[in-house]
């Protein structure tokens, strides 16, 4: 396979490096260490310039307006977005625009005028409601909000729990099991305004991301017209599962960006710093960790690029991704913690970003499916016989 | 554990500032009825945290606020933020002295 980037990967490449470190690094050097936002002036600014350089709406498909970048030079720019303090979750605050919520793509027209656009002008936002207190990593099985037929409505019930953006969102991707099948085969996806009677935000749930919460959302009988289910009745959790597959590649590509900055870091610091009469860079316990660090990098760049490779060649590659989000953030994780150990007592500190990398990182080997469902996911392809 | 926060009211002055941990944390700045003119956060750009912080709001508004109620913690931005929603939620605006924008605080139905 190859990794070589051709010459238009490595324009977008070394641009979104040059933006990054010109336009995002300065600012935060003036914004709280755990800050999660621009100010407005200097975001509308970013935002116009991003617009300018033809790179707004990332991943939004070029129908659509949007760039239509393939997956592979997408993971390049998600790896160089992440350079940054807050990159991780928050790569260049959000200047680059967002996709919405991708699921609307494959929306009736009608649902593409309600919700699709105006989340594409900016003008909506929405949330993606799924895990619930019963359970995150199976929601096929855990999901227990119920959605009753009464006449053209649909009746939901229930509550979600650990959802982002729900409190500022204006409407809701809404999962629900809407037969008796236990499993797959009896949930429904409804797109529900936050407005609606019987939808509360009950609760924020604070987590190590000391900026962003979740939330914990209750159903109470809440009336949904039967033009608001999206996709197929019964067919919901197909909707779901997609995006859990080709999210998982931009999703581990975010997770290198910090651990290549934090080498670098370390790097500089291992040849300034002296101790015993020497560079710590002169020290064998400190050459170790950043070897390890260099194989635990381009070990994760190879499995984000391989899955993105192979999904752009249309083959499947669901194991490869599975691989990739199981490398790459359990591979930056370690790197991360090698970095604050040659850092020091500084590396513990919000002086650096180190402290807030190694605390999100964290986060990452459990979201969006943790590392023990990556493997079972390979495990089934492998065993099954599946996997080439 | 209640969500809001329900600490002793202390006076607002130099000393009892003075005297305060120089931690992360979140805060209530009231006037003598008990009325919240603001809801805040000790950050780690604060140079020596919750005593910095409430000593901006001393220079800012010590002369309607007098008393003030505080919490250490590490997610002093995202309590801040649920704060913000239930004061919103109790009291349907935000505090009078508040720099956030109401449009950009979140909703919240605790009850």
């Amino acid at each position: 396979m190859d990794f070589s980037l051709n010459e238009e990967q490595q324009l977008i490449v070394d641009t979104t490096r040059r933006f990054v470190q010109s336009e995002i690094v300065p600012l935060e050097d003036h914004l709280d260490p755990d800050a999660g936002s621009l100010e407005p002036s200097d975001y509308d600014r970013l935002v116009a310039k991003t617009q300018s350089m033809g790179f707004y709406g990332l991943d939004i498909p070029e129908e659509y307006g949007g760039p239509g970048l393939n997956t592979t030079t997408r993971a390049l720019m998600a790896i160089e977005m992440s350079q940054h303090r807050a990159g991780l979750y928050n790569p260049c605050y959000g200047v680059f625009g967002g996709a919405g919520l991708a699921q609307l793509y494959e929306a009736t027209d009608d649902q593409k005028e309600r919700w699709l656009y105006p989340t594409l002008k900016g003008e909506k936002k929405g949330c993606f409601a799924l895990t619930e207190p019963s359970g995150g990593s199976d929601p096929a099985r855990a999901i227990q909000t119920r959605g009753i037929k009464d006449g053209s409505e649909w009746i939901l019930s229930g509550s979600k729990l650990y959802i982002s953006g729900a409190d500022k969102a204006d409407y809701a991707l809404i999962f629900a099991r809407t037969s008796d099948d236990p499993g797959r085969n009896g949930v429904t996806a409804f797109i529900v305004d936050t407005d609606t009677p019987g939808f509360h935000v009950r609760r924020v749930v604070h987590t190590l991301r000391a900026t962003h919460y979740a939330t914990e959302l209750q159903f109470d009988e809440m009336r949904v017209p039967e033009e608001n289910i999206l996709g197929e009745v019964n067919g919901g959790f197909a909707i779901a599962n997609d995006r859990l597959s080709r999210q998982r590649i931009p999703y581990a590509a975010g997770c290198i960006g910090p651990a290549i900055r934090a080498q670098e870091m370390s790097i500089d610091w291992a040849k300034s710093r002296e101790t015993f009469g020497s560079p710590l860079a002169e020290k064998q316990a400190i050459q170790w960790m950043v070897v390890d660090n260099e194989i635990d990098i381009r070990h994760a760049r190879y499995c984000v690029l391989e899955a993105a490779q192979k999904a752009d060649s249309g083959e499947r590659f669901r194991t490869e991704a599975a691989m990739a989000k199981l490398v790459a953030t359990e591979a930056s994780s370690r790197v991360i913690d090698r970095c604050i150990q040659i850092h020091g007592g500084v590396g513990v500190t919000k002086d650096l970003p180190l402290e807030r990398w190694y605390r999100e990182l964290r986060i990452r080997r459990v979201g969006e499916g943790p590392s023990e469902v990556q493997r079972l996911i390979m495990a089934r392809d492998i065993l099954g016989g599946s996997f080439k | 554990m209640g969500i809001r926060l329900e600490k002793a009211w202390m006076d607002l002055n130099s000393e009892t500032i003075a005297s305060l941990p120089a931690q992360l944390g979140v805060y209530h700045v009231a006037n003598s009825d008990g009325t919240v003119l603001s809801v805040g956060y000790a950050g780690a750009g604060h140079l020596f945290g919750m005593r910095s912080a409430l000593e901006e709001e001393l220079d800012l508004h010590g002369d309607q606020a007098t008393k003030f109620r505080f919490e250490f913690t590490a997610n002093y931005r995202s309590r801040w933020d649920e704060l913000l929603m239930l004061h919103l939620h109790d009291f349907g605006q935000l505090p009078s002295h508040q720099k956030a924008e109401q449009s950009r605080v979140g909703r919240l139905s605790p009850d």
